[in-house]
């Protein structure tokens, strides 16, 4: 217990701990929706260009998170429009959009040759440097987020698994999407902080695949997703703080190794379900749930082997 | 009295391509009828348009003598073809039957006791009470087919399209499928669906429509199921099998495999 009340010790620490863990259950929560309308690319995407918006914010004398937040939404409502156009795919769009928006940041950095230090955060992350305002801000984005996600949970659900049903029974999808896009974008820039643009689209992504590899369930899948995302969060400050190195380098590879321990722990439950479930009766081998009130064994069965 | 849809002098296109222009039809309310057609015919488009779902160039579509796009609660329910389903999709057959009320005021993402009800109640009648929570992947094609005519049901519309509700289900399954909307039908509930079943159609459906980006001719299937109009339809020659009460619809020029070789 004292080994992990230690770092607490250290205002940095406590300061990061605190936004690793709302950005950890933001972008847990997000990031469902992210994976399962297949905009993994987007996070990404989004962080690139709400990069270059906070460039250009920041040559026109604006604070960070208004040029980043800008350049971001603006981003994906373009992105938006554009997957509308059945030829562009919205990886296509993505690729295009945001890379423009951040080749347009890295010239104007290239012409005042002076990257500032807020930039420089946001490009690789610095979770230790966390102001008191930065941690204002964290919390306001994750408390608005996951009110407004709480109270769309039933549109947003079925808009995500059929837009085009969702619309035709009476859901504003258009209005919906919007929204949604306008959540993503602020939480990608709040969490640009912590994880920094080249890893963003890992933080936003692997609390949900590892929640999708525990769970069959929306409800519950999004309630793990938020948990891993804390943990993860909390887990890698405290490796990284052991370790001595990059926060959000440890962050994302601490995300990557849960991962990799969800997908080994679906396969044995897999293979230990099968196991259960398969029967031979004489020589047919078949496999069905052990509470399949409809599968009658009788006596002539009960001495049939297992496989 | 309105028919349940109207469609006056629609055209309507996809993807910068004219689908059907000056399009006019009228299904009363109570009918059960089926749309058939060859592949990329515009069957889709049209019950799209029906649906309020794809911009028109000019015309009216009405439903119940409202213009589509400007009715709040259309009260339609919609099964979409069941090859666009995301499969992996982490839901239960409830989950998916509990979307059909989610367009209601309540907003809490738990169930009601009254909801929950209402959805075991649902699945009794269409017999899938017993695979409520299995994940939907895990579902025979009946069963995810009923699933979806339990979601569009849910909510008590007035109108229900279905998308090829009998593709990619064997040929009991396709007969259970329409037997079940023929009861929903006798209940005084309207019915539009597309299909590629022809004998399915002639068969189970009261009325059918030969659509080929208009209508080619409509009326009882052994009116309309001609060799002209079909051949008319679909552009190859179709004949008709006449068995006692039933027509069973063929190819013409099936092919011939020298089993010799």
């Amino acid at each position: 217990m004292q080994i992990l009340l230690e770092p607490l010790h250290y205002e940095f620490f406590r300061h990061g701990l605190i936004a690793a863990v709302l950005v950890g259950a933001l972008c847990g929560l997000v990031g469902v929706h992210v994976v399962l309308r297949g905009m993994s690319y987007v996070g990404h995407g989004l962080s690139h260009a709400a990069f270059g918006g906070a460039v250009i914010g920041f040559v026109l004398n604006f604070n960070f998170y208004i040029g980043a937040g800008v350049m971001g939404l603006f981003a994906a409502i373009l992105i938006n429009q554009l997957t509308k156009n059945r030829k562009i795919k919205s990886d296509a769009a993505i690729g295009i959009v945001t890379t423009a928006i951040f080749a347009l940041g890295v010239a104007v950095i290239s012409q005042q040759r002076n990257l500032n230090k807020s930039l420089e955060s946001a490009l690789f992350g610095n979770i230790l440097g966390i102001t008191d305002s930065d941690l204002m801000i964290i919390g306001w984005v994750t408390t608005v987020t996951m009110i407004i996600m709480f109270l769309t949970y039933r549109p947003l659900l079925f808009a995500t698994f059929d837009q085009e049903a969702a619309q035709i029974f009476g859901i504003k999808t258009e209005i919906l999407q919007l929204l949604f896009a306008l959540l993503l974008t602020l939480s990608v820039i709040v969490a640009m902080n912590i994880v920094g643009v080249t890893m963003i689209a890992a933080a936003l992504i692997m609390p949900a695949m590892t929640a999708r590899m525990l769970t069959d369930r929306f409800s519950v899948m999004q309630l793990y997703s938020i948990a891993i995302g804390v943990v993860i969060g909390a887990g890698g400050m405290y490796l990284s703080y052991f370790f001595n190195v990059a926060s959000g380098a440890t962050i994302v590879l601490f995300g990557a190794f849960i991962f990799c321990f969800s997908v080994m722990i679906r396969h044995i439950r897999e293979k230990i379900t099968l196991r259960t479930n398969l029967h031979r009766h004489g020589n047919l081998i078949h496999s069905h749930p052990a509470d399949n009130e409809h599968h009658d064994h009788t006596d002539e069965t009960k001495n049939d082997k297992k496989c | 009295m309105n028919p349940a849809i109207q469609l006056i002098d629609v055209t309507t296109s996809y993807e910068n391509n004219v689908v059907f222009t000056r399009l006019s039809l009228e299904i009363e309310a109570g009918q059960f009828v089926g749309i058939v057609g060859p592949t990329g015919c515009g069957k889709t488009t049209l019950l799209k348009t029906i649906l309020g779902a794809q911009k028109v160039f000019c015309g009216q579509v009405l439903l119940n003598g409202q213009p589509v796009d400007r009715i709040r609660n259309k009260q339609i329910g919609y099964i979409p073809q069941l090859e666009s389903v995301d499969w992996s999709f982490p839901v239960t057959v409830e989950d998916v039957i509990m979307m059909g009320l989610y367009t209601g005021k309540r907003f809490l993402p738990w169930q009601s006791k009254e909801e929950h009800e209402r959805v075991e109640d649902l699945a009794g009648k269409l017999g899938i009470y017993n695979c409520l929570h299995q994940h939907i992947a895990h579902t025979s094609g009946g069963q995810r087919q009923r699933a979806f005519l339990a979601r569009a049901l849910i909510s008590h519309p007035k109108l229900l399209v279905l998308d090829e509700p009998t593709s990619g289900v064997d040929i009991k399954t396709q007969h259970e499928i329409l037997h079940l909307l023929s009861d929903i039908n006798s209940q005084g509930m309207t019915i539009l669906l597309t299909t590629h079943d022809l004998n399915a159609v002639a068969s189970h459906l009261p009325w059918v429509i030969c659509f080929n980006n208009g209508i080619v001719a409509e009326g009882r299937p052994r009116d309309i199921f001609t060799n002209d109009i079909l051949t008319k339809t679909y552009g190859s020659d179709i004949i008709i099998i006449e068995h006692g009460d039933y027509h069973l619809i063929a190819n013409s020029t099936p092919l011939k495999f020298n089993h010799n070789t």
